[in-house]
């Protein structure tokens, strides 16, 4: 039994406008190719989802997009006021809400990705079951729509450097880098999540709580220099290390650049992400008879 | 092989479902474990049950996967072959749970088969509902865009047909406004518009006309022949069998997941409609029907139809006395048991529904075997040869058991008026008596 012809076919096209190739539907067995040429035909369906996530995010809310700001920056003020008033954690020199407020940005867009993209599958299961397209469009515009939040958010940061004083150095120049490692990781792991969420809807409160262990697991209410050196680099291991230390190092000049803890952050976030792509597209024959 | 001029060739298409994987239930991972941890005690004791009673009254097409003795798995697609050639309109007909869905999800890429393949050529495209991915809040404007990358269309070509999607679905005042706020008519209308205006080579369609008014039902049916007549291959999955017929030149014709026969479209329907009055006799035994829904328990063990006078028929007069009497075997208690009895007509739509949740008399809980009597006062129903489809259950299990065209009668006319008037089937399917006087002004 030969596997699915991949060559990505776009289903409707004007009439006439390609020669028509022959598309085989047989069962897939085993690993299956990621189809990234197909994804890349879909990109316009990529685009009116994640235009529709934006849209309707904040429909019937009184604050409107303010919750996006709202969500870290009441997190900011709770850490400053119990870690950094009462428990007196060292903060690298910075001031606690800034040096807080740096981390809690990406990680409030990877910790919305994540959830937004476990949950994807699920919540599109009215499309999953009546619409052939690369099941991959779901949780990747789930994890890409979170982009406005996290600009806004970002905005805000700017805002209290400036209250604080602090310059950005040359440094900002990787921020694009670091976020791209924020995005691979919440894509990797919630490609993951959305995968098994179809079949196990344990997930689902898996998710709640791994973010809520993963938040205090990540420097972001301490620094990550509180640890010596081998261990530091270590920490690493946990994508969001790297991110956080990341974007502190390049927005706020923290003292030493975290470049060996990025280096191996780097390497799982990619890992994650590839594992779980092909977890996915392998989970992908069964989803619409689960979901 | 495949045969230059097919444009869908499906050879030896399966598709095997777990049971309860098509229904909204879900595996937890301790459901999982368990499984796997008394997989050993279920093969032994599926063992000692099959040498005891290996003849047992089991769907020996649907159940069972004969080379791996696995019991708890359906075929809802079995061994199904057949070609379609360019241009053809083919309608897919069969009882529900024949596997007519399935094989549209399968042509669709919506799911996977289990065995065997389909080739297509062409571009295709399906539509198994109307507005897909339609958003409530978003308003008709950005639906139209959403919903039509959804079905596959590029946002040029949906610019370019915009206006006439608008027209075509009679929306223009309301196209900013949230479709939350449009009437149900609204909302169908502008869905199917979308629709309406894929340009495929190949188009699925499954019961979309299931929705909507008469008029709307009309509108639609008008544009799939357009689409027919413009020379593109439509499969065409319906309960409609007049439009089937209107629409298709062949027809296939599905019975539990295999073909039963593959065709002309009138000598298809011909067949779909005798084998949904196999049972002409009005004393049936139900326990193992197969119009038995997949997946349902059976507790209708009997139906019998009762005229006035008690003797059991099949043939009753319009206006006459109707008692049909079920007999249950509840293998769970129902404490508080419902009964919807559908009267369908001859092209399998239904007529009207008695239900016993809508009527004076409250059903005592049972426990064990009883009989369930529903008297029907006077038919109203025009002549003609309508079945029954049946439907047992409680308020807290839902349906339990339901059977599609269980049982058929045939109508007689009758003088249902009091007037010596008979009717026939022209002025519809059910008959009401009406009062009439002309007033001076």
């Amino acid at each position: 039994m030969s596997s699915v012809v991949t060559n990505a076919e776009y289903p409707i096209q004007t009439p006439g406008s390609t020669a028509a190739s022959t598309l085989r539907i047989a069962p897939s067995r085993g690993w299956v190719s990621l189809k990234l040429g197909e994804l890349w035909e879909y990109r316009e369906l990529l685009y009116f989802l994640i235009w529709r996530d934006i849209k309707v995010r904040y429909k019937q809310t009184v604050l409107g997009a303010t919750w996006a700001i709202i969500q870290p920056l009441f997190t900011m003020v709770v850490f400053s006021l119990f870690f950094g008033q009462l428990g007196k954690m060292p903060s690298d020199g910075l001031p606690y809400p800034i040096f807080s407020f740096a981390a809690l940005v990406p990680w409030t867009f990877f910790a919305n990705g994540l959830g937004q993209s476990s949950n994807s599958l699920v919540g599109s299961s009215n499309l999953i079951t009546k619409v052939y397209f690369p099941r991959l469009v779901v949780p990747l515009a789930a994890v890409l729509s979170g982009v406005v939040d996290f600009v806004l958010a970002f905005l805000v940061l700017l805002g209290m450097m400036f209250f604080f004083g602090i310059v950005p150095t040359v440094n900002a120049l990787w921020l694009p880098l670091l976020f791209l490692l924020a995005l691979i990781t919440s894509l990797g792991v919630g490609l993951w999540f959305s995968a098994l969420n179809v079949e196990f809807r344990d997930v689902r409160y898996l998710v709640t709580f791994v973010t809520q262990l993963w938040l205090f697991a990540t420097p972001i209410a301490y620094p990550s220099s509180m640890l010596p050196e081998p261990w530091r680099t270590i920490y690493g291991l946990n994508p969001m290390a790297g991110v956080v230390e990341g974007f502190r190092w390049a927005l706020l000049g923290t003292n030493s650049a975290p470049g060996p803890i990025i280096a191996v952050s780097s390497t799982v976030a990619v890992v994650i992400l590839i594992t779980g792509a092909f977890y996915f597209r392998r989970m992908e024959r069964t989803f619409a008879d689960f979901v | 092989m495949t045969s230059s001029d097919s444009i869908i060739s499906v050879h030896n298409l399966s598709k095997r479902y777990r049971i309860g994987a098509q229904q909204p239930m879900y595996r937890t991972l301790r459901d999982q474990l368990n499984d796997k941890a008394l997989a050993p005690f279920r093969a032994a004791r599926h063992l000692l049950k099959s040498n005891g009673n290996s003849n047992g009254k089991r769907r020996s097409s649907l159940n069972g996967d004969s080379t791996k003795g696995r019991s708890n798995t359906i075929w809802a697609l079995k061994d199904v072959s057949f070609d379609v050639k360019r241009g053809e309109v083919v309608g897919i007909i069969g009882r529900n749970g024949a596997g007519k869905s399935t094989l549209l999800k399968i042509l669709s890429r919506i799911t996977e088969p289990t065995e065997g393949y389909a080739d297509i050529t062409g571009r295709i495209a399906s539509l198994l509902e109307v507005g897909t991915g339609f958003h409530a809040e978003l308003t008709g404007r950005e639906n139209i865009f959403l919903n039509g990358s959804i079905l596959g269309m590029r946002r040029g070509e949906i610019q370019a047909k915009f206006d006439e999607i608008v027209a075509f679905a009679e929306v223009e005042k309301f196209i900013d406004t949230p479709v939350k706020f449009y009437s149900s008519g609204m909302y169908l209308r502008l869905a199917f518009a979308v629709a309406a205006h894929l340009d495929p080579e190949i188009l699925l369609v499954d019961e979309v006309l299931a929705v909507g008014d008469a008029a709307f039902q009309k509108k639609c049916l008008g544009k799939i022949s357009d689409v027919a007549k413009g020379g593109r291959t439509v499969l065409f999955v319906s309960h409609n069998m007049a439009a089937v017929q209107s629409l298709c030149s062949r027809g296939v014709l599905l019975d539990q997941g295999k073909i039963s026969y593959v065709g002309n479209v009138s000598d298809c329907v011909s067949r779909y409609t005798d084998f949904g009055c196999s049972s002409h006799a009005a004393d049936v035994d139900l326990s193992s029907h197969p119009a038995r829904e997949n997946g349902k328990l059976p507790l209708l063990r009997r139906v019998r139809l009762l005229d006035a006078k008690g003797n059991v028929s099949d043939r009753f007069l319009c206006g006459e006395k109707m008692r049909i009497e079920l007999t249950c075997e509840p293998s769970i208690s129902l404490r508080n048991p419902e009964f919807t009895i559908g009267i369908n007509d001859w092209l399998h739509t239904r007529v009207f529904s008695v239900t016993s949740y809508f009527s004076e008399s409250t059903l005592p809980p049972f426990e064990t075997e009883c009989r369930v009597i529903c008297d029907v006062e006077a038919l109203p129903l025009a002549p003609g040869r309508y079945t029954l489809c049946l439907s047992a259950g409680s308020f807290e299990h839902l349906w339990v058991d339901h059977l599609e065209d269980a049982v058929s009668f045939d109508v007689e006319a009758a003088n249902f008026y009091g007037n010596g008037r008979v009717p026939d089937g022209n002025y519809g399917r059910v008959l009401m008596k009406s009062r009439w006087q002309a007033l001076n002004s």
